[in-house]
């Protein structure tokens, strides 16, 4: 049974491996000649002022733990999609008030303006 | 001694049927693109480097494998380089579970799509490490879009399966395009159709492609995420990012075009012909054709705003798929659409 999984193993492993080869068979080819100009951060020409790690917009973050809420409903979907038959109605019914509960916390984030981009 | 034997050559045969053409494709899909979008803009594209160009992939690869790797200043050095095979890991890892024909798959999990879910987001650490590592402000702000964006298209995207997963009743791949037999009108493009055209607009969107390609919109912050990194790890990010087209138009050919499945299969006038007969060529024509639409929509539409990206996601997709998958369930308590046959 688990022996199905080899494969996926083989797969991770190779697809990580060519990564890395590429990286090391560049990092061999490529001449090394590091100076202050070419290893300063790209600012369109300016001198880099300040550092990068700035401060950024808080609705990235929201969106963050918008999508940990979301993905984790989705996690809910599956299990009911696949055995839908053998569950029947009952368990229809409670995932049609499980999509209720979803959307009105959704119109909550909507009116909250927590989707908004402006 | 047998079982190592048994292993290498598992690792060989994995390596020359799935990654050297996996690896062809990507590099000429990067020709064919430049070729289309020269074609669709009057142009002729790369032309110079053998007949009508053929060799410009190679010479591309020699250029970039040739050129420095520039570490920028006060930089993560640890992360900055594990960046890349973060995001070329996962777009390749994926196709251990990507059915290509009868019986002609790796791994033929029947948790595969959890699979696909799972494996495929870990691609936006790449992105997000990329950014934050690079020391670079357009390389944060770039990531930080990105990350945003891909995960917000990532629950329209699962949403979407999960229709297809009420229609199909399997997490197996091969299952559920054994689902969709009997013709074109049986594929789940058609009783799925908004979960259908959700899917391929996420598909645009997850892959940071045109015309959702503000993450690296050169007219606003460079090359985005990666804008720092050059040479080989350069290579690295673009071989990602197209091999991830590639997975987003062969997944899509599964889950709603019946994947090797004959679109002429209940045809009985065309007689025993191998129209009727399904088979790899059916996936690859109906690959060929998902990866042409991502050139396609490149040269047709113009860039949308980040707040129009977000509002589609959240505000449109979101509201739509929710309310499709009862309606999918609706079409298999009603016997509309025969689950699973």
């Amino acid at each position: 049974m688990l022996s199905e999984y080899w494969p996926v193993i083989i797969f991770l492993a190779i697809s990580v491996g060519l990564g890395t080869a590429l990286l090391v068979i560049g990092g061999l080819l490529g001449p090394s000649k590091p100076s202050v100009e070419k290893s300063s951060p790209y600012e369109c020409g300016f001198e880099p002022f300040a550092d990068a790690r700035m401060k950024f917009d808080v609705r990235f973050y929201l969106v963050a733990i918008l999508f940990i809420v979301f993905d984790l409903e989705i996690a809910f979907f599956i299990p009911w999609a696949v055995v839908m038959e053998d569950v029947g109605l009952t368990a229809f019914a409670a995932v049609v008030i499980f999509t209720l509960e979803l959307a009105i916390g959704l119109a909550y984030l909507w009116k909250k303006g927590a989707l908004e981009w402006e | 001694m047998d079982m190592i034997l048994e292993f290498a050559w598992l690792l060989i045969r994995i390596v020359l049927f799935t990654f050297l053409p996996l690896i062809l494709l990507v590099a000429y899909y990067t020709y064919a693109e430049r070729r289309v979008l020269g074609a669709m803009q009057s142009r002729i594209g790369p032309n110079r480097v053998g007949p009508i160009g053929l060799f410009q992939p190679f010479a591309d690869v020699i250029k970039l494998l040739l050129k420095e790797i520039i570490l920028p200043a006060n930089a993560n050095r640890f992360l900055f380089f594990i960046a890349p095979v973060l995001a070329i890991g996962p777009a390749f890892a994926v196709w251990a579970v990507v059915p290509m024909g009868e019986g002609m798959v790796w791994a033929n999990l029947d948790a595969g799509v959890i699979y696909i879910l799972a494996v495929g987001s870990i691609g936006v650490y790449g992105i997000i490490l990329a950014g934050w590592a690079s020391n670079s402000k357009y390389a944060l702000l770039g990531a930080m879009r990105a990350a945003a964006q891909m995960v917000s298209y990532e629950i329209a995207l699962g949403f979407s399966l999960v229709g297809v997963l009420v229609l199909a009743g399997s997490l197996n791949l091969s299952a559920i395009v054994h689902a969709q037999a009997g013709g074109m009108a049986d594929w789940y493009w058609l009783p799925l159709l908004p979960l259908f055209i959700i899917f391929i607009i996420s598909g645009l969107a997850e892959t940071n492609r045109a015309p959702f390609d503000v993450a690296e919109g050169e007219s606003e912050i460079v090359a985005g995420f990666h804008v720092e990194y050059s040479g080989a790890t350069f290579a690295v990010f673009f071989l990602a990012e197209y091999a991830n087209m590639i997975l987003i138009a062969a997944l899509t050919a599964i889950f709603f075009f019946g994947g090797w499945l004959s679109p002429f299969e209940g045809w009985t006038f065309l007689g025993d012909s191998w129209l009727r007969e399904p088979s790899i060529f059916w996936m690859l024509g109906k690959l060929a054709f998902f990866m042409f639409n991502f050139l396609w929509f490149r040269a047709t539409f113009p860039r949308y705003r980040y707040d129009q990206i977000m509002r589609l996601g959240w505000k449109v997709f979101i509201p739509i798929c929710m309310v499709w998958v009862l309606v999918a369930a609706v079409m298999v308590f009603t016997g509309l659409v025969v689950r699973g046959a």
